[in-house]
């Protein structure tokens, strides 16, 4: 792969270049296809959970506890229930079936009954016939509330009066790796915090319940894991999985677990008391204490290295703050743990992870969670190594750097690609963008913006680097599997397969496979829902793996299905057959026919499934071959900072990744860059306040994102292309790794410029101003 | 589809003149008069406000355009901030025309009024600082035609108030013919709420400088002790030179006055600034600093 190739990202043809060149759509694996869906979301057409409509609908609203910590005297809907227009009110005495849910662990209730752990847990929830009457009869039930202190400060979880009955702690790894004796001859520490980073869906949270004739009830939502939901749903519900279906819609936006469970569980509940439809649709501030953030967290690390600059020993201590619910910290710590010393060769490392519990809002899956923590604390450790061996900071990373064999401090050894670095040296030997003044001509955005402070004189430019590692589909000892359906009729193929297109543009690539291998241009993927079989969540990179392996092998097998009479007739195998525009030709050119032909009006249907190769949990000392395969990608910031204001603007990132093989490269260079510019947001804006366990200034004024100003130049400069031979395709997941090496990146870059520690991420400007004592 | 109320039962006036608006609120007086709406209809979409009756402003001419009067400009309040970053109205008041820019994204500033900024009265409101740096006053329709003039930092500050009725129809601004700076300090590249801003303008018929520093304290703070003491040192004979060091000076005067420095406790222990507070007054020092050095250069 090419850099032309890589920065080539315009694939969607203009109407004009459609109807005047229709041969030219691209088509099949490594082509730029365009979405499907892609012209009615720019135009505003394609419609979403919010704009879902049933006759009679209901509307809902969820009464939530404004207390971090309280237990709960009394809850009174006397007077909710007496307004006009309210049908039902609903409240945990009203949850039939178990009143715990949680992934991982059951320890979160649908409705609080005793105690609220949490700032904006749900209580209660209403249907009305107008959502104002929803909220206002919400705003009557009448709880009474004895608050207590929050627990907020998770390094107080530990002593603290436990907050669940299994007490605060969700999981504890003590690391183990080589010899705890090792000493370096140079050692350096560092304590780090980051910030609570919200997914900040740009559609907020909606959905529609459906109640069925059979007592069951029906969910349209926007849902990124719709069977483990409805497992949940059912379970709450106290029905049997089959009398709960999930539909899902349109997914406006999915950096998460998109949907959190406290809005569809009541949706549903009131829907089953009401017999009729009802429909929520979140606020953005509702969206804001309702869905589960990234974890804070606090790092405590020292490295050791030799004279040289190899590293010797890493010790390092991590706390994540779970918030009040376990949720899937226990996958987030595996993470934090398993690549606390980044991609590179430690011989001697002892980590101890925790995750405790606190009254702080929930912390769940974000994407990179875990190693985008841990990636900012290690590059900072890398960059004090290199300033106190007097070494320049790319050098030192490059005489650490993992490869393809090395052993990870769990003990697993790394048999993917892992070409670390290969992708260093490509961002640091790229061109470094040019200073202002080389470019006179050119009106130089300063920090600050283009009407803002900034001045000239006061503004340094800083260079800096960083190397994230994430790992793909679930680990230790998840079943990741999943199934798929091909079927062509009439020279269409259509792809069912219930995983949720969630932007990461798995649609646009099941019908590329399908295209690739049945040679056919014409493919639909059916919308998802419960009633086909399960395909998993869409996370760290699976659908990619596992449900386009499994749509390749159900396609295949439509193959051989289409093509055994042919090749059977003509007495030669199917394999020197092959299909391309619609015509099966045979390799030396004799047989010639059409799909249609072949078809002679027959519907030829196959179901496959990818299930890759197991894993293992990591035992008590945080050994374990824990992961299906990892991937790697390397980072140059180049950033401004007004020194006197502290004030910071990202110039350009240069990426550098492993992607295994490139599927799609429009999609591709799209996926790189969101992921990127979420990662600026984790850098210098975006953190939700939780004083005493309130969030504060749930808006998009005060939750500042990167706007179109504050992304950088994204230069895609080299996109590493060695097949990962496990994978289906050789591909890689490649969403997740950008987010986590560029805080990392811009941190650093941020470092050089100042010579300040940079040690808390987002940066305040206090940490990137250089007082005159310097 | 909308998931909010239908307003069904409510009134909407479109008057076209001052005294028309004034006679609708005056009828109504329940009735909340909406310009851009920028804020008005956050509070609206929210919840937090569920106005009997809307008398919108955008019709009236008269205020959407200003008009000179003896060496001053009559700025309608219904000029918006898309309106007032144009390079003729630059000309003529450029802080305004700067803070109006930085006022936020597009959108907003398209909608976004200068009567309305001054009647929500932010604390991080961009015209502001600028207004007060100016002296502005604000001329008052109230009930029957009749017009009353108040000083701008005189509303901010509470000493008086809007009273049933009344609408803010102009704002007189001198017109100095001299540089003027507005500087915003705000927590990211693209458009953001102020951290600080500075408003500084020079009056060289009268040999003064003005500054007023914004979104740091509820109303825009005038450091004038600062401003008496820089304008002596300014030649204003001689194409307004100063030392750099007076610069220096003058950043450190003005946020030492806008964020003085802890009273010591009777046992004469002082409690330092908490580091968020001393850098905030860095920024302000810088951003006065900078803004006279841009005015004088």
């Amino acid at each position: 792969m090419s850099n032309e190739a890589a920065t080539a990202t315009t694939g969607v043809p203009t109407a004009a270049e459609a109807a005047t060149a229709p041969e030219q759509i691209p088509h099949g694996l490594g082509s730029s296809l365009p979405p499907a869906d892609a012209r009615a979301k720019t135009e505003g057409t394609f419609p979403y959970a919010a704009d879902l409509w049933a006759e009679g609908l209901l509307w809902a609203a969820v009464l939530r506890s404004p207390h971090p910590h309280a237990r709960i005297r009394s809850i009174d809907t006397t007077h909710a229930r007496e307004m006009p227009g309210v049908r039902a009110v609903v409240t945990h005495e009203d949850v039939p079936g178990t009143p715990l849910y949680g992934r991982g662990r059951a320890d979160r209730p649908v409705f609080a009954s005793e105690v609220v752990r949490h700032h904006g847990e749900p209580i209660a929830a209403v249907a009305a016939d107008h959502p104002d009457t929803a909220r206002m009869a919400a705003a009557a039930v009448i709880v009474e509330y004895d608050v207590l202190d929050p627990v907020t400060d998770p390094e107080q979880a530990f002593e603290a009066e436990p907050l669940h009955p299994d007490g605060n702690l969700v999981r504890h790894i003590p690391l183990r790796h080589g010899d705890p004796e090792a000493v370096g001859e140079v050692i350096v520490e560092g304590l780090y915090r980051i910030g609570r980073q919200d997914p900040a869906p740009i559609g907020a949270e909606a959905g529609l319940a459906v109640p069925r004739p059979d007592g069951g009830v029906e969910l349209y939502t926007a849902s990124t894991d719709p069977h483990a939901d409805r497992d949940t749903l059912a379970a709450c519900y106290g029905l049997e999985p089959e009398r709960v279906k999930v539909v899902v819609t349109g997914v406006p936006g999915a950096t998460a677990d998109r949907e959190d469970q406290g809005f569809q569980l009541p949706l549903g509940l009131l829907a089953l008391k009401t017999g009729c439809p009802v429909k929520l649709t979140a606020t953005r501030e509702e969206s804001f204490l309702g869905h589960a953030h990234r974890h804070p967290t606090l790092l405590r690390y020292r490295h050791h290295a030799d004279a040289e600059g190899r590293l010797v020993k890493v010790e390092a201590q991590i706390l994540l703050d779970a918030g009040a619910y376990a949720d899937t910290s226990s996958d987030a710590l595996a993470a934090a743990v398993a690549f606390a010393c980044g991609p590179y060769v430690v011989p001697n490392a002892f980590i101890e992870g925790w995750a405790v519990r606190t009254n702080n809002p929930p912390s769940g899956h974000v994407r990179g969670e875990g190693a985008m923590q841990v990636c900012a604390a290690y590059e900072a450790q890398m960059d004090k190594l290199a300033k106190k061996l007097g070494l320049d900071p790319a050098e030192l990373r490059l005489r650490n750097v993992m490869a393809t064999g090395d052993v990870l401090p769990t003990g697993q050894t790394v048999t993917c690609p892992a070409p670390v670095a290969e992708l260093l040296q490509a961002v640091r030997d790229f061109p470094l963008p040019a200073l202002p003044k080389d470019t006179p001509e050119e009106e130089w955005l300063l920090p600050g913006g283009p009407e803002g402070a900034g001045e000239p004189g006061a503004v340094r430019r800083g260079v800096g680097y960083g190397i994230g590692m994430v790992h793909m589909l679930g680990a230790e000892g998840a079943d990741e599997v999943s199934t798929a359906t091909v079927k062509i009729q009439d020279g269409v193929a259509t792809v069912l397969c219930a995983a949720v297109e969630t932007g990461q543009g798995f649609s646009t690539l099941a019908r590329q496979i399908v295209q690739e291998t049945l040679g056919i241009d014409e493919v639909h993927v059916a919308p998802v829902d419960t009633d086909q079989p399960p395909a998993g969540a869409g996370c760290r990179g699976r659908h990619t793996w596992v449900s386009g392996g499994a749509v390749e092998r159900a396609a295949k097998m439509v193959r051989t299905q289409l093509l055994q009479p042919l090749a059977h007739k003509f007495g030669m195998s199917t394999e020197l057959l092959q299909i391309t525009d619609g015509k099966i030709t045979s390799y030396d050119g004799v047989l010639s026919t059409t799909v249609t032909e072949a078809m002679d009006g027959k519907e030829l249907w196959a179901t496959a499934q990818c299930r890759p190769h197991p894993t293992e949990p990591l035992d008590e000392s945080g050994q374990g071959d824990a992961f299906v395969g990892m991937a790697f990608c390397a980072i140059r910031a180049v950033v401004d900072v007004d020194i006197e204001l502290g004030s910071v603007r990202v110039v350009e990132l240069a990426v550098a990744q492993d992607v295994g093989r490139v599927l799609n490269p429009a999609q591709l260079a799209a996926r790189i860059e969101a992921g990127v510019t979420q990662g600026v947001g984790i850098a210098l804006t975006e953190n939700l306040r939780t004083p005493r366990g309130l969030i504060r200034h749930p808006d998009l004024t005060g939750y500042a994102l990167p706007t179109a100003l504050d992304a950088p130049d994204i230069r895609i400069v080299k996109l590493v292309e060695e097949r990962d031979v496990v994978a289906p395709f050789g591909a890689k997941a490649v969403s997740a790794v950008p987010v986590v090496a560029s805080p990392a990146a811009i941190a650093s870059a941020v470092r050089a410029a100042t010579g300040r520690p940079v040690n808390r991420l987002p940066i305040r400007p206090q940490a990137a101003v250089v007082t005159e004592q310097r | 589809m909308t998931t909010h109320a239908p307003q069904a039962a409510q009134a909407v006036t479109l008057p076209t003149t001052l005294d028309e608006a004034v006679a609708a609120l005056t009828a109504v007086p329940t009735a909340v008069p909406v310009a851009g709406g920028t804020d008005l209809m956050a509070a609206v979409n929210s919840g937090q406000l569920r106005p009997a009756a809307l008398v919108g402003l955008n019709r009236i001419s008269e205020i959407r355009g200003w008009q000179y009067q003896d060496g001053h400009a009559l700025l309608g309040a219904g000029l918006t901030h898309a309106r007032m970053g144009r390079p003729d109205f630059a000309a003529l008041i450029p802080a305004l025309a700067a803070a109006a820019r930085a006022a936020g994204p597009p959108h907003i500033r398209n909608a976004g009024t200068l009567g309305g900024n001054i009647a929500t009265a932010a604390p991080t409101g961009d015209a502001l600082p600028v207004l007060a740096a100016l002296e502005a006053t604000l001329i008052i329709a109230g009930p029957g035609g009749a017009r009353r003039e108040i000083p701008v930092s005189h509303l901010l500050a509470g000493m008086e108030m809007l009273r049933g009725g009344e609408l803010i129809g102009y704002v007189r601004v001198p017109l100095l013919h001299a540089p003027q700076v507005f500087l915003k300090a705000t927590g990211r590249t693209g458009p953001g709420r102020a951290v600080a801003s500075v408003a500084l303008v020079l009056d060289p018929a009268r040999r003064g400088v003005r500054c007023a520093v914004g979104a740091i304290a509820p109303m825009p703070l005038r450091p004038l002790e600062a401003e008496h003491w820089v304008a002596q040192l300014i030649d204003w004979d001689n194409n307004r030179a100063i030392v750099p060091e007076a610069l220096h000076a003058f950043g450190e005067y003005v946020a030492a006055a806008c964020i003085p420095d802890p009273v010591p406790a009777e046992d004469g222990s002082v409690t330092p600034l908490p580091p968020a507070v001393l850098h905030l007054r860095r920024t302000v020092a810088a951003l006065a600093r900078r803004a006279l050095g841009r005015a004088l250069s």
